[in-house]
This record gives structure tokens, C-alpha cells and sequence, in this order.
């Protein structure tokens, strides 16, 4: 197998498995959380003001007052990092048309320079986030296999696309071959690990803040 | 092109055919300067290739053709006519090319067989087309299989080169389902240099440039790992594109000869193959150096790689799915959803037969027992 036999692998029967495994696996996990259910609370709300859900999805992507000054490096090399892995996802010419493929609409792209700089960005970020991670004690007795794991396979289609754009380490075919990949590896895990915040993040930041808004506690 | 005569392999050097075709020394010499550029050789080259090819006895050349269109000929024999790149050509000795030598049946063969005995372990073979193997008589020359003649031929020759993307790859005849078990030479001869000049037709003056470095140095030029002359296959189409600043700037054609287009925006997304397509278009062009595809509009196809034919659509951007996903992917939500709903009811019945299996525990139980 030559190296355009591997991006014609990786951008067929690969990526057509990486999908449905992925698709299958988000409908699988939405089924499994929204099927869980809770019991009906018979208590009297507290609080009578409705939207208290929808508020906090949105409210909670600020850091409350004091956090950034107690915790600087989560707060902006998290933001860092998650605004340029959006930037580079959706608004990178090539991804853009593969969208465009898979969905039927397209969208206007940013030049490639500038979303080569905020890949760099992301990167940093994310060693930022890992070392963060080693050296606080509370974060690395809360760290599990899974998280290095969600780390890692989010590294690398940053890492392998930035390497295959600047032609570095492998010849551009083999390159891209190995970032789509390791996109498709991504895909794979990601209904199956911490990744799935991806989508369940709007939907526990609806539930805690209607819980709570129920409970009459700022939220 | 001359008959077939053994012959002409002794007569003279490469210098005294061109002064008796009247060439002056500044046209070789110029001519030399551009082929030692293309092969990225400093240009003091430049001299010492016009004193060798010039002193150069004339290269037995035998030229075989299989599995194939006919189009690389087409391509070589259209180099640039009447430049000096035609005149190399025709001053090797090229004594069995069966499309182009005057002489047919039996007297075609002898020639090949004679140039083969008298020139043996000297004489250069060049290849076009690819191998059958599903069945000998799916391509015959003179009622010989193409393995066999192949074969035969590659035994006393002091190289190969392969050329265009049948010879080199298997090609168009080697594309899904392969109907006739198509193959390249390098799959067949494993004791002897090989070339590969790989294209669909290859850059005539690629052709040239690879027999111009053979008659210079007696050996074959640097290669990739795909056997190709680094010189000339070593950058991506992409990268030596006259668009790759738009491509760049996120400035791209949206349909053939749009107005962006013929701005000289990039072509990715009319499916150019460019970025991943290793060969000399954007730099030597085609037709004297007139203008390449991606220059008149069309995105490359990447006909110098290997099964480029099978590498997904030629009009889909590299980064679009090479198949169809849609229809798995329906199956891939009720699927998913049929799971998800399983998982709910074995869920729900563990936390219903804990509930029912909950025992109630009273006071009396609670009080420890006084020791």
C-alpha cells in the first residue's frame, strides 16, 4: 500500500466506518442519558422564574467571580485551547468543503495563515493544559486514563494536520493519510470517553441550572 | 524516425550527428544548461554534460509497448518539435519502437533481437504499458506474450525505464476490477535499474531530461521511494503552483472558469489532486512551456501517482469523502437508537427490581446492641 492508497483508505472505508460508529455511538449515549430519567420532584419550587436552564448554558462560560485570578491557566488556556480547535474544525477551507460534502450546505472559510496561528495557539495550549495537569496535585489525583486518552486524541489530529500543512516529518500524502486518521480515531472514541462533553455539556448545564434554579440557588 | 538497422549503433558519436544536422554549439549548450537545471545540478554541469553527451556513442534504445494508449508516444514525439530535445531522441539508437519504426512483422523483431545480441548488457530499454498476467493473450506482439517479451528483453539491458503510469504503476489497465490482472514492470523485473517516469502521458521533456542524465553519467538519476527521478518528482504540483498563494489566502474557484478561476484562484475545490501529486507540470509545463492543466483551468488528476484512477473522485476536493457515507449513516441512528433504547430498559429495570428487592429497615434494627 503506497502512501495514496492510504489517504484513498482513509478517505473511504475508514472514514465511512469512523462515522457510523460515531453517529451510532452519540445516539446510542443521548438515548442512555435522556432514558435515565429522574424522579418527578414533588416539592414546591423555590424559585418560579423560568429560563433559570437555558440561562446557565450560557452563563457558566464565564468563570465566576475570583476564578480566573485563583485558576488563570485552566480558564485561558481552556478557552485558548477550544476556540482554535472550533476555528480550525469549521473554518478551515478543506473542512469546510468536506461539511459541505457531508451535509449539502457550506459556509464562508478563514485564510489559511490565520488558522494556522490559532492551531499553533491550541497546541500550546493544550501542552499548557497537560503540564497544568501533572504538576497541580488536585488535578492530577483527579486525572484517570481517560483524560490523558481525550488529551491525546485530541493532540494529534491538531498535531498531525499543522505537520501536514508545513510538510514536516512525512511527505504531504502520507501526512494527511495519517491526519485523517487520527480524526477518525478521534471520531471513534469520542461518544465513548470524556469527549462526549462535546454534547453533553449544554445539556447538564440546562439540567444543574434548572435543578438549582428549582432549588432557589444562584446558579 | 529511422528503419531499423543495428548498424547506426556504430556510426559516430552524439556531437557529430548533431554538427551534421547542422546544431551549433550554443543551441547544445543551452539545451544542456535547462536539462542540467530541471535535474537540479549546479550549473557548471552544464559543460560536462555537453562534453559527454557530445562525445556519448549513440544509445541502443529498444522501446516496448503493452498494455497502453499509445499516448506517451504521442507525448514524446511532440516534444517541442524542432527543438534540440527531439534531436537527442532521434540521435540515440532507437532500434525497435513497433508504433514509430518503418519496419514490421518478422524484420521489426529481428531488428529488436539483433540490437539486443550486439548491445548486450549496453543497451537501454524503455517500457510503456502495463503487464497482463490474467491471461498471455490479453496483449501479444508478434504472438509473444508481453511477460515474455518483457522478460526476455530486460535480461541483457543495462537499465529500465518505465514510462507513463501504466509502465511504472499499473495504470488505467490496472484500475478496479482489473479485468486483464494489469501489473507494472517493477512487478515483474526485480534484478535490474528501473526508472520510473510515471504521468498520463509524462512531461516529454521529463522523458528526455532521464535520457539525457543516462547518456551524461552511465547511471540512473537519484530516485524516490517510488523509483521516480527526484528531480523531477520531488515537489507536489501544489506547492510549485502558480494558485498556491490563493490557496493560501482562502481564495478558491467555485466552478469551472468562474470569474475567480480566471483570476488565477486555487482549483481545490473543483477536486484539484495538486497537493498530493508529485511531478514537474507547474515548473516545465507542457507544449514548449505554453501553459499545464491547472493553468487552463482544470484541476490536476493526479495521473503521475500510483492508482490514481481509484483515488476517489476526480471532481471532489481532496478533503470530501472518496464514498458515499449517507446512506450508512441513516442506518448507523436507528442502529444507534435501537441500542440506546435497550440500554434504557435494562437501566430501568435494574433500578425497578432494586427498588422492589429494597427492604425496609426498622428502628429496632438500627440500635446497636449493647455489649
Amino acid at each position: 500500500m503506497n502512501h495514496l492508497d492510504l489517504l484513498t483508505f482513509a478517505r473511504s472505508t475508514a472514514l465511512n466506518w469512523a462515522l457510523v460508529i460515531f453517529v451510532l455511538g452519540v445516539t446510542l449515549r443521548l438515548f442512555e442519558i435522556f432514558g435515565l430519567g429522574r424522579k418527578t420532584d414533588l416539592a414546591k419550587p423555590r424559585s418560579n422564574s423560568c429560563g433559570n436552564g437555558w440561562r446557565t448554558m450560557f452563563t457558566r462560560s464565564f468563570p465566576p467571580e475570583g476564578m480566573l485570578k485563583r485558576d488563570p491557566v485552566t480558564y485561558i488556556a481552556g478557552y485558548v485551547f477550544h476556540v482554535g480547535l472550533l476555528v480550525v474544525i469549521f473554518l478551515f477551507a478543506p473542512h469546510v468543503e468536506f461539511f459541505r460534502s457531508l451535509l449539502g450546505i457550506g459556509w464562508a472559510s478563514l485564510p489559511s495563515a490565520l488558522v494556522d496561528a490559532l492551531v499553533v495557539a491550541a497546541i500550546v495550549a493544550l501542552g499548557v493544559l497537560l503540564a497544568h495537569r501533572l504538576n497541580n496535585p488536585v488535578k492530577r489525583m483527579l486525572s484517570g486514563f481517560g483524560d490523558y486518552l481525550a488529551l491525546a486524541v485530541t493532540l494529534l489530529p491538531l498535531l498531525t494536520g499543522y505537520m501536514a500543512y508545513h510538510h514536516l516529518l512525512f511527505e504531504y500524502t502520507l501526512m494527511l493519510a495519517l491526519h485523517i486518521l487520527s480524526v477518525e480515531l478521534l471520531l471513534v472514541l469520542l461518544p465513548f470517553t470524556k469527549l462526549f462533553h462535546t454534547f453533553s455539556v449544554f445539556i447538564s448545564r440546562w439540567y444543574n441550572g434548572d435543578i438549582f434554579g428549582r432549588k432557589g440557588v444562584a446558579s | 524516425m529511422k528503419q531499423a538497422n543495428p548498424q547506426d549503433n556504430q556510426l559516430g558519436t552524439v556531437g557529430e550527428g548533431l554538427e551534421q544536422r547542422g546544431v551549433t554549439r550554443r543551441e547544445f549548450l543551452q539545451f544542456c544548461t535547462a536539462i542540467t537545471a530541471m535535474l537540479a545540478l549546479p550549473p557548471s554541469m552544464a559543460e560536462v554534460m555537453a562534453a559527454a553527451i557530445s562525445k556519448a556513442k549513440r544509445q541502443s534504445v529498444i522501446w516496448l509497448s503493452f498494455q497502453e494508449c499509445t499516448g506517451c508516444t504521442e507525448s514524446i514525439t511532440r516534444s517541442h518539435s524542432p527543438t534540440l530535445e527531439n534531436l537527442i531522441f532521434d540521435l540515440i539508437s532507437l532500434d525497435y519502437h513497433h508504433t514509430l519504426q518503418a519496419a514490421s512483422a518478422e524484420a521489426a523483431e529481428l531488428s529488436r533481437t539483433q540490437s539486443m545480441k550486439e548491445n548486450e548488457g549496453k543497451y537501454l530499454l524503455i517500457v510503456d504499458g502495463s503487464i497482463p498476467m490474467g491471461n498471455p493473450g490479453y496483449s501479444t506482439i508478434a504472438g509473444m506474450s508481453n511477460y515474455g517479451m518483457l522478460v526476455e528483453t530486460a535480461k541483457g539491458a543495462a537499465a529500465i525505464v518505465a514510462v507513463g503510469t501504466c509502465a511504472t504503476y499499473g495504470g488505467i489497465p490496472k484500475a478496479d476490477p482489473n479485468p486483464t490482472g494489469a501489473v507494472s514492470v517493477g512487478d515483474i523485473i526485480k534484478d535490474k535499474p528501473i526508472i520510473n517516469v510515471p504521468g498520463c502521458p509524462p512531461i516529454p521533456v521529463v522523458m528526455t531530461g532521464v535520457l539525457a542524465h543516462f547518456l551524461t553519467f552511465g547511471n540512473i538519476p537519484e530516485l524516490d521511494n517510488l523509483g521516480r527521478p527526484k528531480s523531477f518528482y520531488g515537489e507536489t504540483i501544489h506547492d510549485r503552483c502558480y494558485r498556491r498563494p490563493f490557496y493560501d489566502q482562502g481564495k478558491f474557484a467555485q466552478t469551472f472558469d468562474d470569474e475567480a478561476a480566471r483570476k488565477g484562484w486555487c482549483l481545490f475545490k473543483l477536486g484539484c489532486k495538486g497537493p498530493v501529486t508529485y511531478n514537474a507540470c507547474a515548473t516545465t509545463k507542457w507544449n514548449d512551456g505554453t501553459s499545464f492543466p491547472i493553468q487552463s483551468g482544470h484541476g490536476c488528476i493526479g495521473c503521475s501517482e500510483p492508482n490514481f484512477w481509484d483515488a476517489g473522485p476526480l471532481y471532489q476536493a481532496l478533503s470530501m469523502p472518496a464514498s458515499a457515507t449517507t446512506s450508512m449513516l441513516g442506518g448507523a441512528v436507528a442502529v444507534g437508537a435501537a441500542a440506546g433504547a435497550v440500554i434504557t430498559w435494562h437501566n430501568r429495570s435494574t433500578k425497578s427490581a432494586a427498588k422492589a428487592a429494597h427492604a425496609k429497615v426498622t428502628v429496632q434494627e438500627l440500635i446497636r446492641e449493647e455489649k
